[in-house]
C-alpha cells in the first residue's frame, strides 16, 4: 500500500471537507438531544394517572384489582417508554433509513429532498432522536439517584419545587451523569459515520470516494484508513475535556 | 394558648393505619419528645406536621390558625402549603444538607429565595444579603462552627453536620422546630456535641418536638413526654411521671426494654 505523495494534499482536502460535515452533524445531535433528552425523560417519570384522577374527582373508589390497575394507568410514562423502548431497541442504521426514505417512497412525498442539505437535516433528526432516548434514560437514573431527602430538605425550607431542581437536584444530577453521558458522547463521534448510509458526505464517505474513483484517484484504500485519525484526535480531546468538567465538580460529594 | 395544637391526626399507608387519633398540644418555649419503638409512627407524626406527608383526617392548628383540615384539604395550592410549611423546622435524622453548597451557604440559601420574594428586594438586594448572611454566620457560631463555616458537607464529621442542618433550620425562624431522630445516624462519641446543642435551645426556650431514642436526654431537656406505639399516643405526662411513676404496662414494658440494651 504505496502512498503516492501526489494524492496527499487532494485527499486531506476532502478529509478535511467530510470531517466538517461529521462535526457539524455531531454538534448539531448534542445541542438537539441533551435538552430533548431532559423532556424525555420528565415524560418516563410523568405520575399523571388520568382515570384514578377522574374517579376521586366523581367521588368513586376504584373497586378490585382491574380497578386499581385501571386507576394506576399513567398514559404519560406509558407512551414514553414505549417510544424509548422502540429507539433503543432498533438499529440507527434503520432508524436513518426509515426516516430519509420513508417519506418520499412509502408517502410520495420527499419531504428532505435529494440534497446534501436535506441529508444532513434527516440525518440530524434521526440522530438527534436516538440519541436523546439514550440521554434520557441516563437523565433519569442523574434525577433518581439523588436521595429524597435532598427534595425533602429544600421543601421544609419553604423551596418552591422549581427552586429545589435548579437550586439543589440539578449540579448533584450533573455530576451524576457526567461519566456516563462522556461515553455517549464519544460514541456518538463515531456513530455519525452511519450516516453514510444515506450517502451523507461525511469523512468515511470522502475516504471512500477514492475507492471508487474521485478527483482522478481511485482504488485506494488508505483516505479510508487514516480516517481513524480524524476520530482519534477529536476523540483525545473530547476525553480531556470531559475528564476536566468532572474534576471540576469534584468539589462536592 | 398553645403554640401547637394537633386534634385527631389519621394517617394511613394503603391499608396500614400508622396514625391513628393523634392529639396534643404544645406550649410556646417548651420541649416536646416523642419516644416510642421503631414504627409507632413517631416520625410519620413530624412528616405531617412538615407537610412531607399529608394526614387523611384530622386538623393541625399553630398560633390560633388552622394550617390543615383534611375535611378542606383539596382546596391547597402548593404556595399556601409552603408558606404554612415555614411555621415548622426540620432537622432529618440523615442530615441531608445540600452537598454542593458550604456550611454557610447552606444556612443561608433558604432565607436568600425568600427575600427574593420580598417587594424591597431589588433596591436593598446588598443590605438583604448582607443581613441574612450576618444571621447564618452568628447561628454556626452558636452551633460552635466558626471554623467551619466554608466547608463544604463531606468534609465535616456527622455531628458537625447536623449542626449545620440545625442551624439551616433556625435560619428560617420556625415557630417550632421539629427533629426526627437527630443523633441516630452518628456514631455515640458525636452524639453527644450534638445533644449538647439541642439542650442549649431548649434552655433559650425554643420550641421543639424532638422524636428520639436516647431516653436520658428526653428525660433531661423535655417539659413533656409523649410515648407512641403502634400509631397512637399509649401515655403523656412530664418526663417524671413517664419515666419514674409510670402505670402504663406498655410504657413500662418499653422503658425496660430500652433500659436492657443500653
Amino acid at each position: 500500500m504505496n502512498i503516492n505523495p501526489e494524492h496527499l494534499p487532494i485527499v486531506i482536502h476532502a478529509l478535511n471537507v467530510g470531517f466538517v460535515q461529521t462535526l457539524k452533524l455531531f454538534a448539531v445531535t448534542l445541542l438537539g438531544a441533551i435538552p430533548l433528552g431532559l423532556i424525555i425523560s420528565f415524560g418516563s417519570m410523568n405520575n399523571w394517572r388520568p382515570l384514578g384522577w377522574l374517579f376521586s374527582a366523581v367521588g368513586l373508589a376504584p373497586q378490585g384489582r382491574f380497578g386499581k390497575w385501571l386507576s394506576n394507568i399513567r398514559p404519560i410514562r406509558a407512551l414514553t417508554r414505549l417510544v424509548v423502548w422502540v429507539v433503543r431497541g432498533t438499529p440507527l442504521m434503520i432508524q436513518l433509513l426509515i426516516i430519509y426514505y420513508f417519506p418520499g417512497l412509502v408517502l410520495g412525498n420527499p419531504i428532505w429532498g435529494g440534497s446534501e442539505a436535506g441529508r444532513f437535516t434527516a440525518s440530524a433528526v434521526a440522530f438527534v432522536f436516538n440519541y436523546a432516548c439514550y440521554f434520557s434514560e441516563i437523565y433519569r437514573g442523574g434525577i433518581q439517584g439523588v436521595p429524597r431527602g435532598q427534595q425533602e430538605a429544600g421543601l421544609v425550607l419553604g423551596m418552591t419545587r422549581r427552586q429545589i431542581f435548579f437550586k439543589v437536584t440539578l449540579l448533584q444530577m450533573i455530576k451524576r451523569i457526567v461519566p456516563p453521558m462522556s461515553n455517549e458522547i464519544i460514541t456518538l463521534v463515531k456513530d455519525t459515520s452511519l450516516a453514510r448510509i444515506i450517502a451523507l458526505q461525511e469523512i468515511i464517505w470522502a475516504g471512500q470516494a477514492f475507492m471508487k474513483g474521485s478527483q482522478g484517484i481511485s482504488g485506494v484504500i488508505w483516505p479510508l484508513f487514516f480516517t481513524a485519525i480524524y476520530y482519534l484526535i477529536f476523540n483525545g480531546i473530547l476525553t480531556v475535556l470531559l475528564e476536566r468538567l468532572e474534576r471540576k465538580l469534584d468539589y462536592f460529594r | 394558648m398553645p403554640i401547637l395544637e394537633v386534634q385527631n391526626i389519621h394517617k394511613s399507608f394503603g391499608s396500614t393505619q400508622v396514625l391513628n387519633d393523634i392529639s396534643f398540644s404544645l406550649e410556646r418555649g417548651k420541649a416536646l419528645a416523642v419516644i416510642g419503638s421503631s414504627g409507632s409512627g413517631k416520625t410519620t407524626l413530624l412528616r405531617c406536621l412538615n407537610f412531607l406527608e399529608t394526614p387523611n383526617a384530622g386538623r393541625i392548628i399553630v398560633n390560633g390558625e388552622t394550617l390543615f383540615d383534611a375535611s378542606e384539604h383539596a382546596s391547597q395550592s402548593d404556595a399556601e402549603i409552603r408558606k404554612k410549611r415555614l411555621h415548622f423546622g426540620m432537622v432529618f435524622q440523615s442530615f441531608n444538607l445540600f452537598p454542593q453548597y458550604t456550611a454557610l451557604e447552606n444556612v443561608m440559601l433558604a432565607s436568600l429565595l425568600l427575600a427574593k420574594e420580598r417587594p424591597d428586594y431589588k433596591q436593598n438586594k446588598h443590605a438583604i444579603h448582607e443581613e441574612i448572611e450576618h444571621r447564618a454566620i452568628g447561628l454556626l457560631s452558636q452551633m460552635s462552627l466558626e471554623g467551619r463555616m466554608s466547608h463544604y458537607p463531606h468534609q465535616l464529621s456527622g455531628g458537625q453536620q447536623q449542626r449545620v442542618a440545625i442551624a439551616r433550620a433556625l435560619a428560617l425562624q420556625p415557630d417550632i422546630l421539629c427533629f426526627d431522630e437527630p443523633t441516630s445516624a452518628l456514631d455515640p462519641e458525636l452524639t453527644g456535641e450534638v445533644l449538647r446543642v439541642i439542650r442549649s435551645l431548649a434552655d433559650q426556650h425554643t420550641t421543639m418536638i424532638i422524636v428520639t431514642h436516647e431516653m436520658a436526654f428526653a428525660r433531661d431537656v423535655a417539659d413533656h413526654v409523649l410515648f407512641m406505639d403502634g400509631g397512637v399516643i399509649v401515655e403523656e405526662g412530664t418526663p417524671t411521671d413517664l419515666f419514674e411513676n409510670t402505670k402504663n404496662e406498655r410504657t413500662r414494658a418499653f422503658l425496660s426494654r430500652f433500659s436492657q440494651n443500653s
